[in-house]
């Protein structure tokens, strides 16, 4: 019965998408509906299927010849996030998009992009990684240009050139491990690759997948377009696309395709490490002195993204190294928990930004000022996430981080702990800018009229509060043998992959 | 060394959208680019004398699997061709968007954003 | 807008026919011969495309609206995504060839190949009325020239 639901994670966001344009042009609301009930229904089956491990070949394909999709520990959680986030986003814009014109377009855009990145976090085949991403990125390009002025317009012209680019580097990517075993299957892909020999073209093509993968995940040397694109995107849609799409497109594909369709090595290792580490210090400096707040969080993804290939990219250098086998769990465990508290805090960020914009209309914090008063409820989601982003102990954002500065610790780097802890001071610092700009201080004479943002705004920031609160209990010893730890076990298992894959099928 | 020639292609696609001011030829470039990784993927494919790979009446499968061309890169490229024609008609659509705002194809003039 | 000279229409009046005919003929034989869905929406979509370099836009528009192709556009990925589930719903398997598997026809023939032929039709569809509106979307714009002798494009009306 289970399998059952598998096809419904594509399908249904993809039926939503092409059949909201054909009903609701002219009853406005059923986009609404449509978009709604359709996240919330993959939310559920997400959920269903969290304890599902399985291999699942469309059409009835032997999976040598036809396209398989696999759900392991890292893909059910990387599910269950997108679905959450999708669903919180959905419920935030029934009212929040109300001021663009076409709203059943966005909700069409926005389904097909969920559809992309259920289905790339799902397929066990490179080819059809690639045609996944695709559809999640166009769906995002156009979604980033969906106000039509011109910040957007340049914002998302830049994204799509540089999006492009690396979509067409992945594809080069795939191209080359074709020609270099013959398969386009991941678990094939690794077995090939295990028994024979490792050749230049290898390394090539991985190059290529980290540059690739790099521009959709917005690593530092490659980060350029997100500043720019982030913020021009409609409130809900930063929070998506901070929040889910480039983990999902970017750090998921590269961390799956890395360690368990080639394999990783204590070059490929470092190079994350290295990666990681200039991502969170480039970011959050750059993050400091922004008085736009968008811009302000979307750097501050750029640093917290840093923090998560930090953490992956030094568990699999722990690994292939031979280093202690305890210390890289950990090491894993922080960067993929860190992944996961991130989604929830920055589109929590990026949602309350949206609602400061709908109700005072301004995004420069120079121009606020003591809302505290009149928006409760934004202020006290606001601090939390706050508190979460910089790693305050109560909130999940201390938790993996504090895994992460211990994996360091016990792997012998100490000197990336101190990195870690220092990035996190100037992240707790510019957030402390945000609350005293924001909300204390005295209201502005512009800002008198302002009013709590709407019913169905608030459910969706007190939802992902409460989830910010919440999230550090995964850690508990029942709760993280169940949901974090299989996640860990999947991408440590490294070519182990292969086998889990053939055995399964 | 064919496939040599598909990454010269790909270097001047690149050239081509890193340092052209015009925002339609940045457009073009992408596309060469696109183009260049889509013909390598059918070389990977081809074997000198093959056939089209298309099973025609009273021919076996193994007599079939001796002389056709790999078909396997011929529906990735398929695929690819038409996830390029998305992108780059999205791509020309903004692009007559942005002339429409700033009235200019130039991308030096295109800049609002800073920071 | 008022379209070619009378040669150009002429020769379009005949032509078109022949075209969105062979655009279906490519689609239906899909599984037996090269062509298929996207190759045949393509060429429909040419033989619409052609019409309006020779008629003008208002002439295309009349014989088939926006919002019809609007409507072809989703009903056709719809179509696609029903057959997939149709799969689903009776065999268990997302995308499973239910028709092929039930009724097995004879090899090389039309009906040989069980839901392929119906997603044929679907992405012919959808390829075919997603180029058309790309084409006359983009062809809102003109290039006239101003009175200081520069080119300028103009946008004539409101895309949908």
């Amino acid at each position: 019965m289970n399998t059952l639901l598998i096809p419904l994670l594509v399908a249904i966001p993809l039926g939503g998408a092409f059949f909201i344009p054909l009903v609701s042009r002219k009853v406005r609301v059923l986009a609404d509906i449509i978009g709604n009930l359709a996240t919330l229904s993959v939310l559920v089956i997400a959920v269903l299927l969290f304890q599902v491990r399985t291999v699942y070949s469309i059409g009835g394909w032997n999976a040598s010849v036809g396209i398989t999709w696999v759900l392991d520990g890292f893909s059910n959680l990387m599910l269950v996030i997108i679905c959450l986030i999708s669903f919180v986003a959905t419920l935030f814009s029934s009212q929040y998009m109300e001021r663009y014109t076409a709203k059943y377009k966005f909700y069409s855009l926005f389904l097909l992009m969920v559809a992309g990145m259920n289905g790339v976090v799902m397929t066990g085949d490179m080819f059809n990684l690639f045609v996944f991403l695709e559809i999640a990125s166009v769906a995002s390009y156009a979604l980033v240009a969906f106000g039509g002025n011109h910040e957007e317009l340049e914002a998302a012209f830049k994204y799509l050139v540089l999006a492009s680019i690396g979509s067409t580097l992945v594809l080069f990517g795939i191209a080359f491990i074709y020609g270099a075993t013959g398969y386009l299957n991941m678990a094939s892909i690794s077995q090939a690759i295990r028994t024979g020999p490792r050749t230049p073209i290898l390394t090539l093509a991985v190059v290529f997948f980290t540059v690739g993968f790099g521009i959709k995940a917005a690593l530092v040397p490659f980060h350029p377009w997100l500043p720019d694109a982030h913020p021009s995107a409609p409130a809900p849609i930063s929070a998506m696309l901070s929040g889910v799409l480039i983990k999902a497109l970017g750090i998921y594909a590269l961390t799956r395709v890395l360690f368990n369709v080639i394999g990783i090595t204590p070059i490929y290792g470092a190079v994350l490490i290295t990666i990681g580490a200039l991502s969170m210090v480039v970011g959050v400096f750059l993050a400091v002195g922004q008085w736009d707040f968008k811009r302000l969080l979307a750097y501050h993804s750029i640093s917290q993204m840093g923090y998560v290939v930090l953490g992956i990219g030094l568990g699999g250098y722990i690994l292939a190294s031979g280093g202690k086998q305890s210390a890289a769990m950990l090491a894993i465990l922080g960067g993929i928990f860190h992944l996961a508290n991130h989604s929830v805090f920055k589109s929590l960020l990026f949602l309350v930004s949206g609602s400061i914009e709908y109700s005072t209309g301004t995004r420069q914090l120079k121009e606020m000022g003591g809302l505290l008063e009149k928006m409760p409820l934004t202020r006290a989601t606001c601090t939390i996430a706050s508190l979460s982003i910089a790693g305050v102990p109560p909130f999940n954002g201390f938790w993996s981080k504090l895994i992460i500065i211990m994996a360091a610790f016990q792997g012998g780097y100490p000197w990336l702990a101190a990195l870690t802890i220092l990035v996190s001071f100037v992240t707790l610092l510019s957030f402390i800018k945000v609350l005293r700009y924001a909300f204390l201080g005295h209201l502005p004479e512009s800002l008198k009229a302002v009013r709590e943002s709407p019913a169905l705004m608030s459910i969706a920031l007190v939802v992902l509060a409460i989830f910010c609160t919440c999230m550090g209990l995964l850690l508990i010893p029942g709760a993280r043998e169940m949901i974090l730890d299989p996640a860990v076990g999947a991408l440590a298992n490294g070519v182990g992959y292969a086998q889990a894959v053939l055995a399964l099928r | 060394m064919v496939y040599a020639l598909c990454f010269v292609l790909f270097v001047i696609g690149l050239y081509c959208t890193l340092t052209k001011k015009n925002i339609v030829k940045i457009v073009i470039g992408l596309t060469i680019m696109e183009y260049a990784v889509n013909l390598f993927l059918v070389l990977l494919g081809y074997r000198k004398d093959g056939v089209a790979p298309i099973v025609e009446e009273g021919a076996g499968p193994l007599e079939f699997l001796a002389r056709s061309v790999d078909p396997l890169p011929q529906a990735l490229v398929v695929t690819s061709i038409v996830i390029g024609l998305g992108v780059t008609t999205l791509a020309i659509a903004l692009c007559v968007r942005l002339y429409e705002k700033y009235g200019t194809f130039d991308i030096s003039e295109i800049r609002r954003l800073k920071g | 807008m008022n379209g070619m000279t009378v040669i150009v229409k002429t020769v379009t009046r005949w032509l078109k026919v022949f075209i969105f005919l062979y655009g279906i003929y490519i689609i239906i034989t899909g599984h037996l011969a090269p062509g298929g869905g996207f190759a045949g929406g393509v060429i429909i979509a040419c033989s619409y495309m052609l019409l309006t370099l020779a008629y003008g836009k208002e002439f295309t528009l009349k014989r088939l609206s926006l919002r019809a192709g609007h409507h072809l556009d989703s009903s056709g990925a719809l179509l696609f995504l029903v057959v997939a589930l149709f799969g689903l719903g009776s065999g268990g398997i997302f995308f499973a060839n239910v028709l092929q598997n039930r009724y097995p026809g004879a090899k090389f023939t039309l009906l040989s190949s069980g839901t392929i032929l119906i997603s044929n039709i679907a992405i012919g569809l959808k390829v075919a009325a997603s180029l058309f509106l790309i084409f006359i979307i983009l062809s809102v714009l003109r290039i006239v020239l101003v009175e200081d002798g520069s080119q300028k494009m103009i946008q004539e009306e409101e895309e949908e």
